[in-house]
C-alpha cells in the first residue's frame, strides 16, 4: 500500500464506514419491521393458538431436522409449505393429516431415517397445525419454487 | 511469553480441542444417519446429535477465542492480565455448564429439559443453534460479561495497539448481538429476523474482527514485519468485512419475509462479501514474503496461510455461489447451504484458532521457537489431512446439493421429486462425504497427537535483516 494511505485514514474508514452501516441497517430494520412486516406476515391471524403450536414446534426442536422456510436441517422435508403441501390449503384436511402423521411415527422401516413419536395430545397436534398453516400464508416472495419445499 | 498470565489461556486452548473431538464425533453420527436412516435411533435421533455437533462448535471457538484473546492482550497491552484468578473462575463455569448442557441434550429428552429448565416462562429454546435452555444463555452472558470486564480492565491500563483495539470490538459486539438470543417473539418472521443478528452478525460481522485480529498478532510475530504495515491491512479488512457484512445480512431475508428490497441489497452486499477474505489472503501472503525473520515454528505458519485460504474458499467463493438472490431462490435451504456452511466455518474460524493454538501452546510449554521438528511435521500432516478432507466434504456436499436442487427444486409441481425421493438419489454423495468425514476424523487424531511428542524443541531462529524492535 502506498505510504501515502496512512494509519489513521485506514482506521477513519473502519470507523466511518462502519458506523454508516450500523446507521443504515437500523434504518432498514425500523421500515423493514415497522412498515413492512405487519402487511406482510398476516399478524392479524396470529391467535393465541398459533404462539401456543410455535412453542411445541421449539420445544420438541423440530428444526434439528426440518427446515422451515428454507432455515433449519436439511435431514427431513421442508415444513414452511406443509400446510399446501399435505393439506391442500384446506385446515381440516391438514388438521387430520398431521394427527395421522404425527400417531404414526416412528415408522420402524430398517434403515429409513426415523422421526420420533413426540407424544403429542389431539388439541396439541392442533396447535402445532395452525402454526404451520399462519406459517404458510407468511409473504416470502413466493419461496418455495414449488410444491415440494 | 512475556507476562505469566498468558497462561491462563492454556486450559481455554486445551479444553476447546476436547470440544471439537467430540463434534466431530457427532459430525460423523449424524453423516451416517444421512445414509443409514436409523442409525442409534431411538438413543440418539438426528436432531439431538445436530444439536451436539453444532452447539459443540460454537463453544470450542468460544473457548478458542477466549483463549486467544487471555494470550494475546496482555502482551499486546504490555501488563498483566487485570485478574487470572477471574479468568481461571470462568473457565470452570464455562466448562460446567457446557459440559452439563451437552449431557442434557444426550440424556433428558428434548422436551423433558425445556420443561426443567422453565422455558415456558422465558421461551428461547429450539431455534437452530440457539437450543441451549434459557439458563445456559444467561450462564454465557455471565461468562462473556465476566470475560470481557477483565479483558478490557487489562486493555485501558496498558497499550492500546490496533489489535487489542479490533479485537475488544470484536468481543464487545460478540456481546451486544447474544442478547438477540433471548428475544423470541410469538411471531416467527419476527422470530427469524432478530435471529440473524445474533448469527449472522457474529459469522460474517464481529467474528471476522476477532479472526482479523488474531491473524494479524500472529502474523507480526511469525513474519517480524513491521507493526505500522500489519495494522493498516487490519483496519482496511475489518472495514471491508463490516461494510459489507452488516447490509450483507440482507441474503438471509429473501424468502422469511421482509419485502422485496432486500432481494436487491442482500444480493449486491453479499457479494462483495468474499473480499475481506481475498484480502485477507493477499495480507498473510504479502507479509509472509516480506518477512524479516524465519520463524521456526513452520507448523503455525502452515495455519495461518491456510486459515486465509480456506476461509476465502470457503466462507468467500462458496458463499457467492449461491448468495445472489435469483440462484439463492432454488439453493436455499438445500445440501448447497451445508456445503457452504462446513468450509466457510472450518476454514475461517477452526483454522484460525488452531492458527493461534499452534503459535502460543509451544511457548506456554516452554518452546518459544515451536515445537521439534519431528512434532511440527506430524502437526502438519494433520493440517493437511483435515483440511483435504474438508475441501472433499464441501465438494461431495455440493454435488449432492446441485443434484438435489436439479431434482427437487427446477423441476414445476407434479413434475418435481419429493424431499425424500430426492434424497435417495443423493445415497452416493453422502457415502463419500461419510468417508471424507471419517478421514478428517483420523486427521483429527494425527493432530492431537502431535502435542504428545517430545523431543528437541526448535533452536532460535535465523533473523533476515535487520530485526524489529517491536516482534
Amino acid at each position: 500500500m502506498a505510504e501515502r494511505f496512512t494509519k489513521g485514514m485506514a482506521r477513519n474508514i473502519y470507523l466511518g464506514g462502519s458506523a454508516f452501516f450500523v446507521l443504515l441497517f437500523l434504518a432498514l430494520t425500523f421500515d423493514t419491521q415497522l412498515r413492512a412486516m405487519p402487511e406482510r406476515d398476516n399478524r392479524d391471524q396470529l391467535t393465541d393458538q398459533v404462539v401456543r403450536g410455535k412453542h411445541l414446534w421449539e420445544e420438541n426442536n423440530c428444526v434439528g431436522c426440518h427446515s422451515i422456510m428454507g432455515e433449519g436441517a436439511y435431514f427431513a422435508p421442508e415444513l414452511g409449505n406443509v400446510f399446501d403441501r399435505r393439506g391442500g390449503g384446506n385446515s381440516e384436511v391438514f388438521r387430520s393429516y398431521l394427527n395421522a402423521w404425527m400417531n404414526a411415527m416412528p415408522t420402524n422401516v430398517p434403515g429409513r431415517r426415523q422421526m420420533p413419536n413426540f407424544n403429542l395430545t389431539d388439541d396439541e397436534i392442533d396447535d402445532l397445525a395452525a402454526f404451520l398453516e399462519w406459517t404458510s400464508k407468511i409473504d416470502d416472495n413466493d419461496w418455495p419454487p414449488n410444491i415440494e419445499g | 511469553m512475556k507476562y505469566e498470565s498468558q497462561k491462563v489461556a492454556m486450559p481455554y486452548f486445551i479444553f476447546a480441542l476436547i470440544l471439537f473431538a467430540g463434534q466431530i464425533v457427532f459430525g460423523l453420527v449424524l453423516g451416517l444417519q444421512y445414509v443409514v436412516g436409523d442409525f442409534l435411533f431411538p438413543e440418539i435421533p438426528f436432531n439431538v446429535a445436530r444439536m451436539v455437533h453444532t452447539n459443540l462448535l460454537i463453544v470450542w471457538l468460544l473457548f478458542g477465542f477466549m483463549g486467544a484473546t487471555y494470550y494475546m492482550v496482555p502482551e499486546e497491552s504490555q501488563t498483566e492480565l487485570h485478574s487470572p484468578l477471574l479468568a481461571w473462575i470462568l473457565f470452570w463455569v464455562f466448562a460446567a455448564a457446557g459440559t452439563l448442557t451437552i449431557l442434557g441434550y444426550l440424556f433428558v429428552d428434548y422436551a423433558r429439559l425445556a420443561e426443567l429448565t422453565f422455558n415456558e416462562y422465558f421461551p428461547t429454546m429450539g431455534r437452530e443453534f440457539l437450543e441451549q435452555p434459557t439458563i445456559t444463555k444467561f450462564g454465557i452472558l455471565v461468562v462473556v460479561g465476566g470475560f470481557l470486564y477483565n479483558v478490557m480492565m487489562t486493555a485501558l491500563r496498558g497499550r492500546k495497539t490496533v489489535v487489542n483495539i479490533v479485537l475488544v470490538t470484536g468481543l464487545i459486539g460478540l456481546a451486544v448481538l447474544w442478547l438477540f438470543a433471548f428475544y423470541n417473539p410469538g411471531n416467527l418472521a419476527t422470530d427469524k429476523y432478530f435471529w440473524w443478528f445474533v448469527i449472522h452478525l457474529w459469522v460474517e460481522g464481529v467474528w471476522e474482527l476477532i479472526m482479523g485480529a488474531i491473524l494479524a498478532y500472529v502474523l507480526i510475530k511469525l513474519t517480524g514485519v513491521d507493526r505500522e504495515v500489519i495494522e493498516k491491512w487490519l483496519y482496511v479488512i475489518v472495514a471491508m468485512a463490516l461494510i459489507t457484512g452488516i447490509i450483507g445480512t440482507g441474503h438471509h431475508f429473501f424468502w422469511i419475509g421482509p419485502p422485496e428490497y432486500w432481494l436487491w441489497l442482500g444480493s449486491v452486499f453479499s457479494a462483495l462479501e468474499p473480499l475481506p477474505f481475498f484480502m485477507m489472503v493477499v495480507f498473510a501472503f504479502t507479509m509472509i514474503n516480506r518477512r524479516r525473520r524465519n520463524h521456526p515454528n513452520k507448523a503455525a505458519l502452515l495455519w495461518a496461510m491456510g486459515t486465509t485460504v480456506m476461509a476465502f474458499l470457503g466462507a468467500g467463493v462458496w458463499g457467492f455461489l449461491h448468495t445472489l438472490a435469483p440462484v439463492n431462490w432454488f439453493t436455499h435451504g438445500s445440501q448447497i447451504t451445508a456445503a457452504h456452511g462446513h468450509m466457510a466455518f472450518y476454514g475461517a474460524y477452526v483454522m484460525i484458532v488452531l492458527t493461534i493454538i499452534s503459535y502460543a501452546v509451544p511457548i506456554m510449554r516452554g518452546r518459544p521457537y515451536g515445537n521439534s521438528n519431528t512434532a511440527q511435521v506430524v502437526e502438519m500432516w494433520g493440517f493437511w489431512l483435515m483440511t483435504i478432507s474438508m475441501v472433499f466434504i464441501t465438494l461431495f456436499l455440493t454435488a449432492a446439493g446441485v443434484l438435489q436442487v436439479w431434482l427437487q427444486r427446477i423441476p414445476e409441481s407434479g413434475e418435481a421429486m419429493s424431499f425424500m425421493a430426492g434424497q435417495d438419489q443423493l445415497t452416493i454423495f453422502y457415502w463419500m462425504r461419510f468417508v471424507a468425514g471419517a478421514f478428517f476424523m483420523a486427521g483429527l487424531v494425527v493432530y492431537l497427537g502431535s502435542f504428545f511428542i517430545k523431543g528437541q524443541a526448535s533452536p532460535a531462529e535465523e533473523v533476515r535483516g535487520p530485526a524489529t524492535a517491536d516482534a
